[in-house]
């Protein structure tokens, strides 16, 4: 099902009537082969308008857009041999965030990611990529072998944030999150990050400890949701525009303020237009980074990622 | 959806605590009556204060100023400020209902304060420690790069001096102004901390009334040993988020400090007039 954001919807038409005619018709008749040119030249154009000049909260939605590919539509794409892992051994089993053990050209790893849902009874059964402590738990898990056994971590960030509720809290979901992030710096093996769509705050951070973090070029990233931080600072919700402007959870801002290492280029418009293209950058841009890791002595990927985060935070020190 | 999408306001779900008010009421407010916001019992702010800023009729732990912190747990004089010339920086020009440059300036002024922390090294009777202190009167005691780098100075040195370190949280969270920049303090600090305890330093955290957001979600529940104040309110999501979410009357006393006990979150309670004993007790019996 082909979704359509406010902003979007000029091409809704087009696009669908394209489909229609590929679908139902013969494209080699000359009829239908000249409105197939036309509509595809009208789609073009009215591409640049839509596309051309994305606001960030624009981009907030891009990168929640239902028609997104998600971590395991990354995972089909680029690995082979996913052999998902269940459980954290204590609770239950988190669908929201998941992880097991992958081949990446080749290369056995470990990958763990936030699942969203495509549609109405999936995003219910991932709890719209919400997780709770025990998906951070599990994820722990997978990296604490994936540690041991000398294999490195692709994590793959994409959630609002992680689930606020009342058994999330006496599970101990702000445990589970600091457990994760501080784990992180213990890992021997090169950890790779990539940024696919939304990453909401705490939830998404827990799994963000890469040495290296790539972004997709339409993915946030941010403390809090346009919509969350439009909600307290100006105590109305739909604030969310002006708020996405002043957080600043683009790929481009992050990458001048040292957050992230690489922006990954998406396709005209964002992912969910091409994800063929999607994923060939992805691969190409995840292949050369954990080449560059390979190799480079734990200790070693443990310093670096230390000095990495500790270099972050912008601040003057002086006489006062 | 964030898990910061609280106010300080909203801080207080089922009782009507309003820490904001209460901080200008017990700092600002010079009238000789204090009205406890757990209790609304009107009191003589006189015996609060003698009482360690503690309700005498509901036991309600008012919060309290850094300098009061500093007197309650080190020795006379022994506690000397670190890095007290770190200031924040509106990199992003962020701007909400007011420039967070005006904000600052306006805060450190009524403040007298740089930013939302104090750190330094004191003596608890005769062990030595580094402690980093919240003081929730500066935006929440919200977490931004200030913070952030502060916290991690002083965990550095007490993985260099290999002395315990011990954190004093009180925060509504992470400081939105400073954008993905004050999430990525949660990670700097976690890396500090693991360095800590991978020497085999104590860490130990106070959690005391609020404790939430990325705070809590990095080095709040990150100690070793974990102890709170009486009826301090300490999570991840705050009360109104998660209540928006679920569409549920919370339970009572949710998120509370005895809440967090029952859950086998924390390691103990104290109250604060036992806070430096317990503390000390704890520190002689593992170093
Ligand atoms: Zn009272």
């Amino acid at each position: 099902m082909r979704y359509y954001l406010d902003f979007e919807k000029k091409l809704e038409q087009y696009e669908r009537r394209l489909t229609e005619i590929k679908k139902f018709y013969d494209v080699n008749d000359p009829h239908y082969a000249k409105e197939v040119d036309s509509i595809t030249r009208r789609i073009a154009k009215i591409e640049k308008e839509v596309y051309g000049e994305l606001t960030n909260w624009q981009k907030s939605q891009i990168s929640r857009h239902l028609n997104r590919p998600h971590t395991l539509d990354y995972i089909n794409a680029l690995f082979t041999d996913f052999t998902e892992l269940h459980g954290d051994r204590r609770f239950k089993d988190d669908t929201a965030l998941i992880g097991g053990f992958a081949r990446f050209e080749g290369t056995g790893v470990a990958v763990i990611g936030h699942q969203k849902g495509k549609d109405v009874r999936e995003m219910a059964y991932r709890n719209f990529g919400m997780a709770h402590p025990e998906g951070y738990r599990k994820a722990l898990r997978v990296m604490d072998m994936a540690d041991r056994w000398g294999k490195p971590i692709i994590t793959f960030i994409d959630t609002p944030g992680a689930f606020p509720g009342i058994g999330a809290e006496e599970r101990g979901q702000a445990e589970a999150i600091a457990s994760c992030i501080f784990f992180m710096f213990s890992l021997n093996v090169p950890v790779i990050t990539i940024v696919i769509g939304e990453g909401g705050s705490g939830g998404a951070l827990a799994i963000g400890v890469g040495n290296r973090v790539l972004m997709l070029e339409h993915a946030t990233y941010s403390v809090i949701s346009p919509e969350g931080c439009a909600a307290i600072l100006w105590r109305d919700g739909t604030k969310g525009p002006i708020a996405a402007e002043a957080l600043k959870p683009t790929s481009d801002e992050l990458l001048k303020l040292g957050v992230i290492d690489e922006i990954i280029k998406e396709p005209f418009g964002g992912a969910h237009r091409n994800w063929d293209v999607t994923f060939t950058n992805t691969k190409d841009t995840l292949s050369r980074n954990l080449k560059a890791l390979m190799g480079i002595p734990g200790e070693e990927l443990k310093k670096q990622r230390y000095e990495k985060f500790r270099n972050m935070g912008i601040f003057e020190e002086g006489k006062s | 959806m964030g898990f910061f999408r609280k106010k300080e306001k909203e801080i207080k779900p089922h009782k009507q605590i309003d820490i904001q008010r209460e901080i200008k009421k017990a700092e600002k407010d010079e009238s000789l009556w204090i009205k406890c916001s757990s209790c609304q019992e009107l009191l003589y702010r006189k015996e609060v204060e003698r009482n360690l800023h503690v309700c005498p009729k509901c036991y309600y732990h008012f919060p309290v100023s850094t300098e009061t912190r500093i007197s309650l747990i080190f020795e006379k004089n022994s506690f000397v400020e670190l890095y007290g010339k770190i200031r924040p920086v509106d990199f992003l020009k962020f701007k909400d209902t007011k420039p967070y440059k005006a904000r600052l300036i306006e805060t450190q002024e009524s403040t007298k304060r740089l930013d939302a922390m104090v750190c330094g090294k004191g003596k608890i009777k005769d062990i030595e420690v580094y402690a980093a202190i919240f003081d929730f009167s500066f935006m929440g005691g919200s977490l931004g790069s200030v913070v952030g780098e502060k916290v991690t100075r002083i965990l550095e040195d007490g993985t260099r001096e290999k002395k315990p370190v011990l954190v004093f949280c009180a925060s509504g969270g992470a400081r939105m102004q400073e954008g993905i920049m004050s999430l990525m303090q949660m990670s700097k600090v976690s890396g500090a901390i693991y360095r800590l305890k991978s020497l085999g330093i104590p860490y130990i955290t106070v959690l005391t009334d609020p404790t939430l957001g990325g705070v809590t979600a990095s080095m709040g529940m990150l100690g070793d040993i974990i102890i709170a104040e009486p009826k301090a309110m300490i999570g991840f999501a705050g009360p109104r988020v998660i209540k928006d979410t679920i569409k549920e009357e919370l339970p009572s006393g949710f998120q509370r400090a005895e809440f967090l006990l029952e859950h086998g979150m924390i390691d103990m309670i104290l109250p604060r007039k036992e806070l430096k004993q317990g503390i000390y007790r704890i520190l002689s019996l593992i170093l």
